[in-house]
Protein backbone atom coordinates (compact mmCIF):
# COMPACT_ATOMS: atom_id res chain seq x y z
CA UNK A 1 0.00 0.00 0.00
CA UNK A 2 1.80 2.84 -0.84
CA UNK A 3 0.91 6.56 1.11
CA UNK A 4 -1.64 8.78 1.45
CA UNK A 5 -2.03 11.95 2.89
CA UNK A 6 -5.04 14.60 3.55
CA UNK A 7 -5.14 17.87 5.47
CA UNK A 8 -7.55 19.69 7.72
CA UNK A 9 -7.48 22.66 9.98
CA UNK A 10 -7.95 22.75 13.23
CA UNK A 11 -7.36 26.28 15.40
CA UNK A 12 -4.85 27.94 12.71
CA UNK A 13 -3.25 24.65 13.22
CA UNK A 14 -2.87 22.00 9.77
CA UNK A 15 -3.75 18.10 10.49
CA UNK A 16 -2.14 16.04 7.97
CA UNK A 17 -3.46 12.55 8.13
CA UNK A 18 -1.18 10.15 6.50
CA UNK A 19 -1.79 6.14 5.86
CA UNK A 20 0.26 3.94 4.50
CA UNK A 21 3.57 3.15 3.95
CA UNK A 22 6.52 6.10 3.98
CA UNK A 23 9.28 4.58 2.35
CA UNK A 24 11.96 4.92 -0.79
CA UNK A 25 10.24 6.46 -3.54
CA UNK A 26 7.28 7.22 -3.74
CA UNK A 27 6.26 7.69 0.21
CA UNK A 28 9.14 10.12 0.56
CA UNK A 29 8.03 12.25 -2.34
CA UNK A 30 4.24 12.38 -1.26
CA UNK A 31 5.33 13.44 2.08
CA UNK A 32 7.97 16.33 0.64
CA UNK A 33 5.48 17.28 -1.56
CA UNK A 34 2.88 17.79 1.02
CA UNK A 35 4.55 19.90 3.51
CA UNK A 36 5.80 22.18 0.76
CA UNK A 37 3.02 22.49 -0.51
CA UNK A 38 1.13 23.65 2.85
CA UNK A 39 4.45 26.10 3.28
CA UNK A 40 4.07 28.11 0.38
CA UNK A 41 0.96 28.46 1.70
CA UNK A 42 1.32 30.01 4.55
CA UNK A 43 0.80 26.99 6.90
CA UNK A 44 3.63 26.38 9.34
CA UNK A 45 1.65 24.77 12.11
CA UNK A 46 2.20 21.16 11.42
CA UNK A 47 0.82 18.23 12.81
CA UNK A 48 1.93 14.65 11.10
CA UNK A 49 -0.80 12.53 12.03
CA UNK A 50 0.82 9.24 11.37
CA UNK A 51 -1.69 6.98 13.12
CA UNK A 52 -2.35 4.85 9.68
CA UNK A 53 1.64 4.59 8.98
CA UNK A 54 2.10 0.96 9.16
CA UNK A 55 5.89 1.06 8.17
CA UNK A 56 8.59 3.38 7.50
CA UNK A 57 12.40 2.47 6.40
CA UNK A 58 15.29 4.83 6.75
CA UNK A 59 14.55 6.93 3.64
CA UNK A 60 11.00 7.87 5.08
CA UNK A 61 13.00 8.44 8.66
CA UNK A 62 15.12 10.95 6.44
CA UNK A 63 12.33 12.28 5.34
CA UNK A 64 10.45 13.39 8.57
CA UNK A 65 13.91 14.96 9.40
CA UNK A 66 13.57 16.50 6.61
CA UNK A 67 10.21 17.92 6.97
CA UNK A 68 10.68 18.84 10.11
CA UNK A 69 13.92 21.19 9.60
CA UNK A 70 12.63 22.88 6.28
CA UNK A 71 9.45 23.90 8.48
CA UNK A 72 11.31 24.78 11.32
CA UNK A 73 13.64 27.06 8.55
CA UNK A 74 10.61 28.89 7.54
CA UNK A 75 10.15 29.63 11.26
CA UNK A 76 7.48 27.55 11.98
CA UNK A 77 6.60 24.07 14.00
CA UNK A 78 6.54 20.25 12.58
CA UNK A 79 5.10 17.35 15.13
CA UNK A 80 4.23 14.07 15.15
CA UNK A 81 1.24 12.60 16.11
CA UNK A 82 0.02 8.92 17.12
CA UNK A 83 2.84 6.79 16.42
CA UNK A 84 2.48 2.98 15.94
CA UNK A 85 4.44 1.12 18.05
CA UNK A 86 6.68 0.06 14.90
CA UNK A 87 7.58 4.09 14.46
CA UNK A 88 7.87 4.49 17.76
CA UNK A 89 10.51 2.18 18.23
CA UNK A 90 12.49 3.25 14.83
CA UNK A 91 12.35 6.75 16.59
CA UNK A 92 13.60 5.36 19.54
CA UNK A 93 16.46 3.36 18.18
CA UNK A 94 17.81 6.41 15.95
CA UNK A 95 17.56 8.65 19.13
CA UNK A 96 14.95 10.81 17.08
CA UNK A 97 12.00 10.57 19.17
CA UNK A 98 13.36 13.36 21.84
CA UNK A 99 14.02 15.62 18.96
CA UNK A 100 10.61 15.59 17.31
CA UNK A 101 7.70 16.94 19.78
CA UNK A 102 5.71 13.64 19.76
CA UNK A 103 1.76 13.90 20.79
CA UNK A 104 -0.84 11.28 21.66
CA UNK A 105 -3.46 13.23 21.77
CA UNK A 106 -4.50 15.61 18.77
CA UNK A 107 -6.35 17.90 20.73
CA UNK A 108 -3.07 19.05 23.12
CA UNK A 109 -1.29 18.63 20.21
CA UNK A 110 -3.14 21.36 18.42
CA UNK A 111 -2.93 23.20 21.85
CA UNK A 112 0.77 22.62 21.93
CA UNK A 113 1.49 25.77 19.18
CA UNK A 114 2.20 29.24 19.85
CA UNK A 115 -0.52 31.41 19.51
CA UNK B 1 15.71 -30.00 8.52
CA UNK B 2 18.00 -29.56 5.91
CA UNK B 3 19.66 -26.30 4.02
CA UNK B 4 17.17 -24.88 1.96
CA UNK B 5 18.53 -21.69 -1.15
CA UNK B 6 16.69 -19.64 -2.79
CA UNK B 7 18.46 -17.23 -5.18
CA UNK B 8 17.43 -14.22 -7.23
CA UNK B 9 18.98 -12.15 -9.78
CA UNK B 10 17.40 -8.53 -9.63
CA UNK B 11 17.54 -5.69 -12.15
CA UNK B 12 18.66 -2.11 -10.73
CA UNK B 13 15.49 -0.25 -9.63
CA UNK B 14 13.11 0.30 -6.91
CA UNK B 15 10.80 -2.32 -7.63
CA UNK B 16 13.74 -4.55 -6.85
CA UNK B 17 13.81 -3.25 -2.90
CA UNK B 18 10.29 -4.03 -2.78
CA UNK B 19 10.56 -7.98 -3.91
CA UNK B 20 13.48 -8.50 -2.00
CA UNK B 21 11.66 -7.07 0.60
CA UNK B 22 8.51 -9.17 0.38
CA UNK B 23 10.92 -12.32 -0.43
CA UNK B 24 12.79 -11.78 2.78
CA UNK B 25 9.37 -11.37 4.56
CA UNK B 26 7.85 -14.66 2.74
CA UNK B 27 11.01 -17.05 3.75
CA UNK B 28 11.15 -15.82 7.24
CA UNK B 29 7.64 -16.24 7.68
CA UNK B 30 8.21 -19.66 6.51
CA UNK B 31 11.26 -20.26 8.85
CA UNK B 32 8.93 -19.93 11.63
CA UNK B 33 9.83 -16.21 12.84
CA UNK B 34 7.68 -14.26 14.53
CA UNK B 35 5.69 -11.19 13.24
CA UNK B 36 7.86 -8.46 14.82
CA UNK B 37 11.18 -10.49 13.51
CA UNK B 38 9.66 -10.81 10.46
CA UNK B 39 9.12 -7.68 9.97
CA UNK B 40 12.63 -6.63 11.30
CA UNK B 41 14.18 -9.33 8.95
CA UNK B 42 12.54 -7.95 6.04
CA UNK B 43 13.06 -4.05 6.81
CA UNK B 44 17.22 -5.06 6.98
CA UNK B 45 17.03 -6.53 3.72
CA UNK B 46 15.15 -3.80 2.09
CA UNK B 47 17.71 -1.67 3.69
CA UNK B 48 20.08 -3.94 1.81
CA UNK B 49 18.99 -3.72 -1.22
CA UNK B 50 18.41 -0.31 -1.28
CA UNK B 51 21.96 0.30 -0.72
CA UNK B 52 23.09 -1.60 -3.46
CA UNK B 53 20.47 -0.18 -6.04
CA UNK B 54 21.22 3.45 -5.06
CA UNK B 55 24.70 3.72 -4.02
CA UNK B 56 25.96 0.57 -5.12
CA UNK B 57 24.82 -0.08 -8.66
CA UNK B 58 23.58 3.74 -9.00
CA UNK B 59 20.53 2.51 -10.59
CA UNK B 60 22.77 1.31 -13.78
CA UNK B 61 20.61 -1.17 -15.70
CA UNK B 62 23.58 -2.89 -17.12
CA UNK B 63 24.26 -4.12 -13.42
CA UNK B 64 22.29 -6.53 -10.98
CA UNK B 65 21.60 -7.54 -7.73
CA UNK B 66 22.03 -10.73 -6.72
CA UNK B 67 19.91 -12.03 -3.03
CA UNK B 68 20.22 -15.43 -1.88
CA UNK B 69 18.31 -16.62 1.43
CA UNK B 70 19.80 -19.94 2.86
CA UNK B 71 17.69 -21.33 5.85
CA UNK B 72 19.21 -24.36 7.88
CA UNK B 73 17.55 -25.53 11.44
CA UNK B 74 19.91 -22.79 13.05
CA UNK B 75 19.83 -19.55 10.64
CA UNK B 76 18.91 -17.66 8.12
CA UNK B 77 21.04 -16.22 6.17
CA UNK B 78 20.48 -13.75 3.55
CA UNK B 79 23.38 -12.18 1.13
CA UNK B 80 23.02 -9.09 -0.94
CA UNK B 81 25.56 -8.60 -3.76
CA UNK B 82 25.69 -5.66 -6.26
CA UNK B 83 28.02 -4.80 -8.48
CA UNK B 84 28.77 -1.03 -7.95
CA UNK B 85 32.20 0.14 -6.87
CA UNK B 86 32.66 -1.10 -2.98
CA UNK B 87 31.10 0.67 -0.56
CA UNK B 88 33.54 2.50 1.72
CA UNK B 89 32.87 1.76 4.82
CA UNK B 90 34.75 4.28 6.35
CA UNK B 91 32.71 7.11 5.17
CA UNK B 92 29.15 5.58 6.53
CA UNK B 93 28.95 7.70 9.50
CA UNK B 94 27.75 6.99 13.44
CA UNK B 95 23.97 8.25 12.64
CA UNK B 96 23.83 8.64 15.80
CA UNK B 97 26.53 11.10 16.90
CA UNK B 98 24.51 14.59 18.03
CA UNK B 99 26.14 16.28 15.03
CA UNK B 100 24.48 13.43 12.13
CA UNK B 101 20.81 13.10 13.84
CA UNK B 102 19.05 16.00 11.80
CA UNK B 103 21.17 14.27 8.15
CA UNK B 104 18.21 12.98 6.27
CA UNK B 105 20.31 9.76 5.24
CA UNK B 106 23.03 7.54 6.55
CA UNK B 107 20.46 5.35 8.59
CA UNK B 108 20.32 2.47 6.43
CA UNK B 109 23.54 -0.08 7.76
CA UNK B 110 22.58 1.38 11.08
CA UNK B 111 19.51 -0.07 11.15
CA UNK B 112 20.75 -3.53 9.07
CA UNK B 113 22.74 -4.04 12.37
CA UNK B 114 20.68 -3.02 14.69
CA UNK B 115 17.79 -5.99 13.59
CA UNK B 116 19.88 -8.90 12.69
CA UNK B 117 21.85 -10.89 15.19
CA UNK B 118 25.34 -10.70 12.96
CA UNK B 119 26.06 -8.83 9.73
CA UNK B 120 29.26 -8.82 7.68
CA UNK B 121 30.20 -6.22 4.99
CA UNK B 122 32.66 -7.33 2.58
CA UNK B 123 33.17 -4.30 -0.75
CA UNK B 124 36.05 -4.98 -2.82
CA UNK B 125 35.88 -3.76 -6.52
CA UNK B 126 33.73 -5.43 -7.82
CA UNK B 127 30.86 -4.71 -6.14
CA UNK B 128 29.55 -5.10 -2.33
CA UNK B 129 28.54 -7.90 -0.44
CA UNK B 130 26.30 -7.58 2.54
CA UNK B 131 25.64 -11.14 4.57
CA UNK B 132 22.64 -10.87 7.05
CA UNK B 133 22.31 -13.41 9.73
CA UNK B 134 19.49 -14.31 12.12
CA UNK B 135 19.68 -17.15 14.53
CA UNK B 136 16.64 -19.55 15.03
CA UNK B 137 15.51 -19.08 18.94
CA UNK B 138 12.03 -21.05 20.05
CA UNK B 139 9.15 -20.94 18.30
CA UNK B 140 11.20 -20.37 14.84
CA UNK B 141 13.14 -23.62 15.21
CA UNK B 142 12.80 -26.11 12.37
CA UNK B 143 10.29 -23.67 10.76
CA UNK B 144 6.87 -24.35 9.59
CA UNK B 145 8.13 -27.21 7.12
CA UNK B 146 9.31 -29.25 9.79
CA UNK B 147 6.26 -29.08 11.72
CA UNK B 148 3.98 -30.26 8.73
Amino acid sequence: MSMKTSSRQVDGVTIVDCSGRITLGEGSVILRDTVKDLLSKGNKKIVLNLGDVNYIDSSGIGELVSAFTTVKNQGGELKLLNLTKKVHDLLQITKLYTVFDVKDDEAAAVKSFGK
Amino acid sequence: MTAHRVSYTLDSTLETVNSAEEAASQIATEAGFDDEEVMKIAMAVREAAVNAVLHGNAYDPAKKVIVDFERTARELVITIRDQGKGLDLSKIPDPLAPENLLKTSGRGIFLIRSFMDQVEIHPSQAGTEIKLIKHVHGSAAGGKEASQ
